[in-house]
């Protein structure tokens, strides 16, 4: 009885994600069953692949995935948001795309070396937003309006104008799939960034940290953490998330656009957190919540396409969608809606009482 | 209906799921008096409140006003203006950002515009005549707490006010502040004010009320003017036994017990407190005292180096140590219980289990998480042992009552098996039970060589559990009673100084 | 107390309060920064018409700049302003190019309404959904945000040029004044030319201005900002309070709108974009905190001014380049939010040693006040 209790509770933050994804999966069911197919077939580079909406979903949600759950260690630990990943996300690019082109040759190491230098760029960058944030106790979405404002001219003065092709089977396999496995790559890297995250939250006891001082940083002090070095730390974690998803994204199109990549991102990127009922406030959090949030935004993006929508379009839909899903998960429907269940239990409660004082 | 009573309660009854909150409860507040509400945690005394000033609505039972025909109902704290029913909190509730006019007459002015000239007129006569020292166009945040206060009360009072209520206005409060406040609450009384005092500290009750009020478990026990009922009598009513327990925890007398100093610190300063000299030995109980302000809290935050820590040396065992922020001390095996519950010791929103094993975690070590199994043996041996009352380990602690979630913090230190605990005003704001309890706590743990630093604003209680008290005084350390001196008459005489 | 001390506690001069504090920092640095543009770049930067080349361009701008400072006072945030002005720019130049009305005043008329309607009805339902149903206001105009600019692209993908020929006059009509103008190369007067918008503009700011200081509403935003359940406890309606803050700015972003259709008359899926983070930044150097409580539209609209300036510097500096541009307004933005930071703290400190000071003689007088 206890047990189950807790899982209840456990799961309460997810109800409304989980209602809204079983919806648009019963919507798509009934609106057409093909959309559900998946079929193997033959790529331009003759792989075999998996291919079909739902692959192609969880495949294009990846980037977001990734930001998504650094984007609520950012927001449990400092109370705010990071709007300066996207542009930050471009400035990772860019140094991939330098230390890929200034070795020459594309390899596999030299990949990993570009993704290891991107990665430490995206910490510096991060750890300048943390530091406004942590020591200078600015308003996280404002302090990150700096990079926000000027993050893709930085990406720009790294690698002037032009949009940089890269084109090696290396960055093809990253970006889409490796030859001879049919599931697209970066799917693994949302599986392997969510296990790292796992096994941090599993090893240490980061996590009872992070949520103390997003709730209560001074008690959190005067229990000996340091609360600059959490915030810190999130915003490092972020950085790792942001590096990943940038690579992700400059291998996918094999070309680096400044003004393109991760575009808009942070703006999905908060809405996940949002949807998978992490408190936009701090504190409390589930990473699950964000990343289911993630792929049920891609998969409305998904299934307006299917319908027909055209890319430009989407966001009004989306726009309206997302209104449905806060407007149910908002606290004062919440409990109206509690209040409401409680009456009818009640009501149907004393109906069964009295139903047994007849017989 | 007598002519000088201004507000009977009748037959108030208010239930919450699965809680009788006020059961049948009758109270009346006569014209030009104070009348003391009274009562444990969880006694009702807010509830009554709440439903007085339309926060709660009632289930059954009748309010009369004077000057109103019948029954009145209340809907909204505006509402329960109009009737002439105002409130002051414990929390200031005014907004920082704004002037002290605009605090004493924001949201109570008829029309659209605000005439700032009047306005500041207006304020500037009502501070004067009430004797408050604030300017009119004063930024609020700049006053000092209990300034902030008493605008607070002169905008309550402004209205055309019949029944004042002031719930636990005292607690932030040095005692000259105090005295400033009751000279205001007199004032007001004379005007023909009726006044309902709420707070925890009985000697106030006793130096302004005129009628005290006592609930228990949300029925009431009864009405008394203050003359008939003795202190002993009121502590009784409220919590409903006699007071062996109480004086079960007789000051023991015990010496300073001799020995090495388990902690000792030469001239300790932090950004907040000036250099001292402090030790404390094992087994021994000992306790800063002095007025709000005095340095006390600052002081044994400069020992556990919550405040960045200036100077000084320190040595712990016998061992030279640098303790310069929190986790130093924790490692040291020193334990603190911050004065402000609410805003340094409970992190709201975590549950109970976590609540409690959090210090434990931080010595361990962030790499060392605890596993879930022994946390949850961990919180279930504590909420026992200390006799906490949740609904389940994971309850998150801000829906527990003062009392228990204090014991939570207590439990969360005792968890790391502390040899030194300081504990600053473990007793504020919590019921007369839990505050007994944490006494008797307090004795046994430095029975099993605990060293202890106790602080409380209620001078009998330190009187009963320490051995030595460290008197301050402008942020000076200006005495140390021991034995003999550890008497109420005297440590107010070492407090109070040359004023005298 | 006696009479004289009391009339020198009235007629005692009040510290700066914070946002004062602020405000006057950003327009030392708006001076100083327009003064050095005069004396390294001179050209335009000599000329009064430069300050009313920064209004007419900038009208748009500072109208936003004040809607995101009345609901950033009063805590809140609206990231949807830009995609307001965007959609209302497409509206009215699509209603402007199709309607068959045949009185110019009645169609200038009705876009205007048509400009104002699309900004209200943006802001109902915004603040219905942040104050009644309290959903954090960062994700509601966020889904506004959303939800403007892609019914722009379904109302049109492709830029609409305005070809209603009475709006075009309209567009036009510039106030000239002659006294401020200069002599052209060719010996010809050219007087200094403010466009309406700009003039709106303007009156925006005084109109805001006089609203937060002088109404109730206004006094209301800042109570509710400074601490919410204070303000509730004063007797503050806080959720229509906060409703209308949200009802005023998005009349504020649909009027900003019809006022951008007035500087450039055509429609563009791509108007106004990033225009609220503009916003904000003008807000934040101007000394509106987001946090609540503090700021005021004056301090905005020199802010605002700050971030024209800079543009126009860069314009007419070697370095022009749309990266420049942005660089200087991260690095002016960061400026200002670490000099806020710093400042703030700074007198919070001072404050509290302040306090401790005042303390003892305060307590020491009132016993004498009491008796």
């Amino acid at each position: 009885m206890n047990k189950k209790k807790k899982t209840g509770a456990g799961l309460g933050q997810l109800v409304i994600p989980l209602v809204a994804l079983a919806i648009l999966i019963v919507f798509n069911l009934f609106r057409d069953l093909g959309f559900f197919a998946i079929t193997m077939r033959v790529n331009n580079s003759g792989n075999i692949v998996l291919t079909g909406n739902l692959i192609s979903i969880i495949d294009s949600a990846s980037e977001l995935a990734i930001i998504a759950m650094g984007m609520t260690l950012v927001t449990a630990a400092c109370g705010g948001q990071d709007i300066s990943v996207g542009a930050v996300g471009a400035i990772s690019g860019a140094v991939f795309v330098k230390v890929l082109q200034g070795m020459g040759s594309i390899t596999v190491g030299s990949v990993i070396l570009g993704l290891l230098l991107c990665c430490l760029a995206t910490i510096l960058f991060k750890l300048f937003n943390g530091t406004l944030v942590a020591v200078f106790r600015i308003q996280p979405m404002i302090a990150t309006l700096i990079l926000y404002s000027c993050g893709r001219s930085i990406a720009y003065w790294i690698n002037g104008d032009a949009t940089p092709q890269l084109n090696s089977p290396i960055i093809s396999s990253i970006g889409m799939t490796i030859p001879g496995i049919p599931v697209p790559t970066p799917i693994f890297a949302v599986l392997l960034v969510g296990l790292l995250l796992f096994l941090v939250f599993k090893f240490t006891s980061l996590s009872l940290y992070t949520q103390s001082v997003g709730i209560n940083a001074g008690a959190a002090r005067l229990n000996g953490i340091n609360p600059t070095l959490i915030k810190l730390l999130s915003f490092v974690l972020l950085g790792v998330c942001v590096s990943v998803a940038s690579v992700i994204g400059v291998c996918r199109l094999g070309q680096l656009n400044h003004k393109t990549l991760l575009v808009d991102i942070e703006m999905d990127a908060i809405l996940a957190v949002a949807i998978g009922g992490n408190n936009l406030g701090g504190g409390r959090f589930k990473l699950s919540g964000s990343i289911l949030g993630a792929y049920i935004i891609q998969m409305l993006t998904t299934t307006l396409y299917a319908m027909n929508v055209a890319p430009v379009n989407v966001k009004a839909y989306k726009a309206i969608v997302i209104i449905i899903i806060v407007v149910a998960g908002s606290p004062v429907v919440k409990s109206k809606l509690t209040e409401l269940w409680n009456r009818f239990r009640s009501s149907r409660h004393t109906r069964e009482l009295s139903n047994r004082g007849v017989s | 209906m007598q002519n000088d009573i201004v507000l009977t309660m009748r037959g108030i009854c208010k239930y919450f799921p699965g809680v009788r909150a006020l059961n049948n409860v009758d109270f009346t507040l006569r014209k030009g008096t104070i009348h003391a509400l009274m009562g444990e945690n969880g006694a009702g005394k807010s509830t009554l409140i709440k439903v007085l000033t339309g926060v709660y609505p009632m289930d059954e039972g009748e309010i009369r006003i004077d000057g109103v025909e019948g029954a009145i109902s209340i809907r909204s704290p505006q509402e329960a203006q109009t009737y002439g029913i105002s409130t002051v909190y414990q929390e200031i509730t005014l907004c920082p950002n704004l002037t002290v006019a605009e605090n004493m007459f924001i949201g109570r002015t008829a029309g659209k515009g605000v005439d700032w000239k009047a306005m500041e007129k207006k304020a500037g006569e009502l501070l004067d005549n009430l004797g408050i020292p604030a300017r009119p166009r004063q930024q609020l945040g700049s006053c000092s707490l209990a300034v902030q206060q008493m605008v607070a009360i002169a905008r309550a009072v402004d209205t055309d006010c019949k029944v004042l209520i002031l719930d636990e206005p005292t607690s932030s409060l040095d005692d000259k502040e105090v005295e400033m406040l009751f000279g205001l609450m007199r004032e007001l009384k004379s005007r023909g004010v009726g006044i309902i005092f709420v707070t925890h500290f009985l000697e106030q009750v006793y130096a302004v009320s005129d009628q005290i009020t006592v609930l228990r478990n949300g029925e009431l026990v009864g009405q008394f003017d203050v003359k008939d009922l003795p202190q002993v009598k009121l502590v009784e009513k409220m919590i409903g036994k006699d007071l062996e327990d109480l004086s079960g925890i007789k000051n023991t007398a015990r010496a300073v017990p001799d020995g090495e100093a388990f902690y000792a610190a030469e001239d300790l300063s932090s950004s907040e407190s000036r250099p001292f000299d402090f030790h404390i030995a094992r087994g021994e109980v000992n306790g800063f005292t002095g007025l709000l302000g005095s340095g006390r809290s600052e002081s044994v935050r400069a020992i556990f180096g919550a405040d960045p820590v200036t100077g000084g040396t320190v040595t712990v065992d016998g061992k030279h140590v640098k303790i310069t922020k929190p986790l130093d001390a924790m490692k040291h095996g020193i334990g603190y219980l911050p004065e402000d519950r609410k805003r340094d010791g409970i992190i709201a929103d975590l549950s109970v289990r976590e609540n409690i094993i959090l210090a434990l975690q931080v010595i361990k070590g962030m790499n060392h998480p605890i596993s879930r199994a022994k946390t949850e043996a961990f919180a279930d041996e504590y909420i026992k042992a200390l006799n906490i009352k949740t609904a389940s380990p994971e309850t998150p602690i801000k829906s527990l009552s003062g009392g228990n979630q204090q014991k939570v913090i207590l439990a969360r230190w005792l968890l790391t098996h502390p040899q030194y605990l300081i504990l600053d005003e473990p007793t504020r704001g919590i019921d007369v039970g839990t505050k007994t309890e944490i006494q008797k706590l307090v004795l046994k743990l430095a029975e099993e060589g605990m060293s202890i630093t106790f602080i409380s604003s209620e001078i009998e209680e330190m009187l009963r559990t320490c051995s030595r008290l460290i008197v301050m005084r402008d942020r000076k350390i200006v005495g140390e009673l021991t034995g003999e001196e550890l008497t109420q008459e005297h440590v107010m005489k070492t407090i109070a100084g040359g004023e005298q | 107390m006696s009479d004289n001390k009391q009339r020198v506690r009235r007629l005692q001069r009040e510290p700066l309060t914070d946002a004062q504090m602020l405000m006057i920092i950003s327009i030392g640095i708006f001076a100083a920064m327009y003064l050095a543009a005069m004396f390294t770049l001179k050209g335009g930067f000599l000329k009064p018409q430069m300050i009313f080349d920064l209004l007419n361009d900038n009208a748009a701008l500072i109208i936003i700049a004040c809607s995101l400072t009345v609901v950033m006072i009063g805590g809140g945030i609206n990231i949807s302003v830009g995609g307001v002005i965007g959609l209302t720019v497409m509206s009215c130049a699509l209603f402007l190019n199709g309607t068959t009305i045949e009185s110019s005043f009645t169609s200038i008329a009705l876009t205007f309404l048509l400009a104002l309607g699309i900004g209200l009805a943006f802001g109902l339902v915004e603040g219905f959904l942040v104050s009644y149903l309290e959903i954090q206001p960062f994700i509601v105009t966020l889904a506004g945000m959303f939800l403007a600019r892609g019914l722009t692209t379904i109302l049109s993908v492709n830029p609409v040029k305005v070809t209603h020929e009475a709006f075009l006059a309209l567009v036009k009509t510039k106030l000239k004044i002659s006294w401020l103008g200069y002599t052209a190369q060719n010996g010809n007067l050219i007087p200094a030319k403010i466009e309406i918008g700009a003039i709106i503009a303007v009156l925006v700011v005084i109109l805001m201005a006089l609203m937060l200081r002088y109404s109730k509403l206004g006094r209301h935003i800042y109570a509710v900002g400074g601490n919410q359940q204070s303000a509730l406890m004063l007797g503050i309606n806080v959720k229509s309070t906060i409703f209308w803050s949200y009802v005023i700015s998005g009349l504020l972003a649909g009027l900003a709108g019809f006022v951008f259709l007035m500087h450039k008359p055509a429609g563009n899926a791509s108007v106004a974009m990033r225009g609220e983070m503009d916003a904000i930044a003008s807000s934040i150097i101007g000394g509106t905190l987001l946090t609540g409580g503090v700021g005021n539209v004056i301090g905005t609209f020199f802010g605002a001014m700050i971030l024209a300036t800079i543009q126009k510097i860069i314009a007419l500096s070697p370095l022009n380049a749309s990266w420049w541009q942005e660089m200087a307004n991260g690095a002016m933005l960061g400026f200002f939010i670490i000099l806020q930071s710093v400042v703030l703290s700074a007198r919070s400190k001072g404050r509290i040693k302040l306090r401790n000071k005042q303390r003892k003689p305060a307590a020491e007088e009132s016993p004498t006040q009491v008796k």
